[in-house]
């Protein structure tokens, strides 16, 4: 552990609590750091009260606690406050531009993803796609696991209204190049949407800097609670686009007739938020920021280089995803002959966590002619040690399985 | 090396599935999904005028638990009748397999009779 304090894993004490040997399986779900705990637990034991609404001294500070993560998240991504919506979690996000976009798209017209999309990515698009009559497209994977860029160009053209791809796959890893693809889009007069849930807390992303309209990302997924997560959207767009719920604090003014709308970002935050979830947000930004993005990232791309020649190492074993270049670390592989829910059975007995399946991107392993993979996945609190667990315990359970 | 849940019975209708593939002309049919796992059983079954199980097939994708689960439930069914066919529950699965089957691989071991019952209700 090189780049990072060797004194770490004192920070994730369910590391210690839940008996993993080694976790890895932070691309569904990254552990917390107890910084991150605490101020959620001062939360709720000092200001136990709503946001934005109590005129009294708690509410105040329960408002101002909520408020200050927002700006935290505002800085982290280069953005500005009003542009920081808190959701329930990418998905969220996703599906909230879902439904305040595409009723205005219609047939003859559409909207671009690609084959490597999460399902969160891709549903919300295809079901409105089916609703409204407009064309969802994808661009290509292609056989070194990177995006066909020949093709972005040709299918991005003036039909395109929105463009919406991963920063980083879920499954290969891959870190696709969306400053171009934001680019393209914005040549032809669409939106671009970003999904960073892979890539916020694992390396510096900077929202501006990319030109996206949008980007939406997870909070569990970068060292924060589950059931918080964020979109950031252009604030001239925000302020343009109708409200996804209704309700409670994202109102101005409401007769029995009709309603108005509070400014931006509360006019997409209907109803009590998750306070606490916010509050620990911020504080997983101060987390990422004390320790660095920049050594995060060296972190990760030198246990990933690790990971990628200790899995392909193993006969029969078959690394899915770049082997080298620009890449996170989700390290997706395939062991034929054995089915990855097996996979996964035999690792846990040896106390390594890993997913296997389709992880949520069915078409991409459709595409790949395999019914799923096995995944191993890295974040700031992994070490070799871990990944050599992992090497132990695919040998143990090749033995088991007689392959 | 000895283990609980890959014992060499489940192993060997893993690796050697009985009754594999497509009946032709069958009388009654079903496939039934895993989401969580993208697994799949593709059931095919003929019955004789006797409404016996004539002949039994399936195709699928899976981990070992769900696989050897559905071949060993195509030998059981296999030239029997209807109404016994009918009856079968998770209890006799669990016993064809022979194992401990724990709650996070209860869905692979069930898949099979998911999907045999799915086919049954598409007999009118």
């Amino acid at each position: 552990m090189k780049n990072l304090p060797a004194d770490i894993l004192k920070d994730f004490p369910s590391l210690h609590a839940m008996g993993t040997r080694a976790y890895l399986d932070s691309a569904a779900s990254s552990l917390t750091p107890a910084p991150v705990l605490e101020a959620m637990d001062a939360y709720y034991l000092e200001c136990r009260a709503n946001v934005h609404r109590g005129m009294y001294r708690t509410s105040g500070e329960a408002s101002e606690r909520y408020e200050q993560s927002r700006a935290k998240i505002a800085r982290f991504l280069n953005a500005a406050p009003e542009e920081i919506v808190f959701t329930r979690g990418a998905t969220e996000s996703l599906n909230l531009l879902a439904y305040a976009l595409c009723k205005d798209f219609k047939q003859g017209d559409e909207v671009v993803v690609t084959e490597m999309e999460h399902h969160a990515n891709l549903v919300p698009w295809q079901q409105m796609a089916a609703r409204y009559g407009f064309a969802l497209k994808a661009i290509p994977v292609k056989p070194d696991f990177t995006l066909d860029m020949d093709a972005a160009r040709a299918l991005i053209g003036p039909k395109t209204k929105l463009v919406s791809v991963a920063h980083a796959s879920n499954v290969l890893g891959t870190i696709n190049p969306v400053k171009e693809i934001a680019a393209l889009a914005r040549a032809v007069g669409a939106l671009c949407v970003v999904d960073a849930a892979q890539s916020v807390g694992h390396r510096r992303v900077d929202a501006r800097g990319i030109g996206c309209d949008f980007l939406a990302f997870s909070g569990h997924k970068m060292l924060g609670p589950t059931g918080i997560g964020v979109l950031y959207g252009r604030k001239a767009l925000l302020e343009a686009m109708d409200p996804f719920q209704f309700g409670g604090d994202m109102i101005r003014e409401v007769s029995l007739e009709k309603s108005t709308w509070n400014d931006v970002p509360w006019k997409f935050e209907a109803g009590t938020p998750n306070i606490a979830g916010a509050i620990g947000l911020g504080a997983a930004v101060d987390y990422l920021e004390g320790v660095g993005l920049e050594a995060i990232e060296a972190h990760e791309r030198a246990l990933t280089a690790y990971a990628i020649g200790k899995i392909s190492s193993i006969p029969g074993v078959r690394v899915i995803g770049p082997v080298e270049g620009e890449r996170v670390g989700a390290v997706a592989f395939d062991l034929p002959g054995m089915h990855p829910h097996d996979l996964v059975t035999l690792l846990d007995r040896e106390g390594v966590s890993v997913r296997g399946g389709h992880h949520c991107a069915m078409p991409l392993h459709e595409k790949l002619g395999l019914p799923g993979t096995g995944r191993a996945s890295l974040h700031l609190y992994n070490d070799e040690k871990d990944i050599d667990l992992l090497a132990m315990a695919l040998a143990k359970a090749k033995a088991v399985m007689q392959l | 090396m000895e283990d609980e849940l890959y014992r060499e019975n489940i192993l060997d209708h893993y690796k050697h599935p009985r009754n594999a593939g497509r009946l032709e002309h069958a009388t009654l049919s079903a496939r039934e999904l895993n989401p969580t796992c993208g697994d799949s059983i593709d059931l095919t079954l003929k019955l004789d005028a006797c409404d016996r199980v004539e002949d039994v097939k399936f195709e699928g994708r899976g981990c070992a638990v769900s696989m050897a689960s559905v071949s060993l439930l195509t030998e059981r069914i296999k030239g029997r009748p209807l109404a016994e066919v009918m009856a079968l529950g998770e209890r006799d699965i669990l016993a064809l397999l022979g194992i401990e089957v724990g709650p996070m691989r209860m869905k692979c071991a069930m898949l099979s009779l998911r999907t045999l019952k799915t086919a049954l209700d598409s007999k009118d």
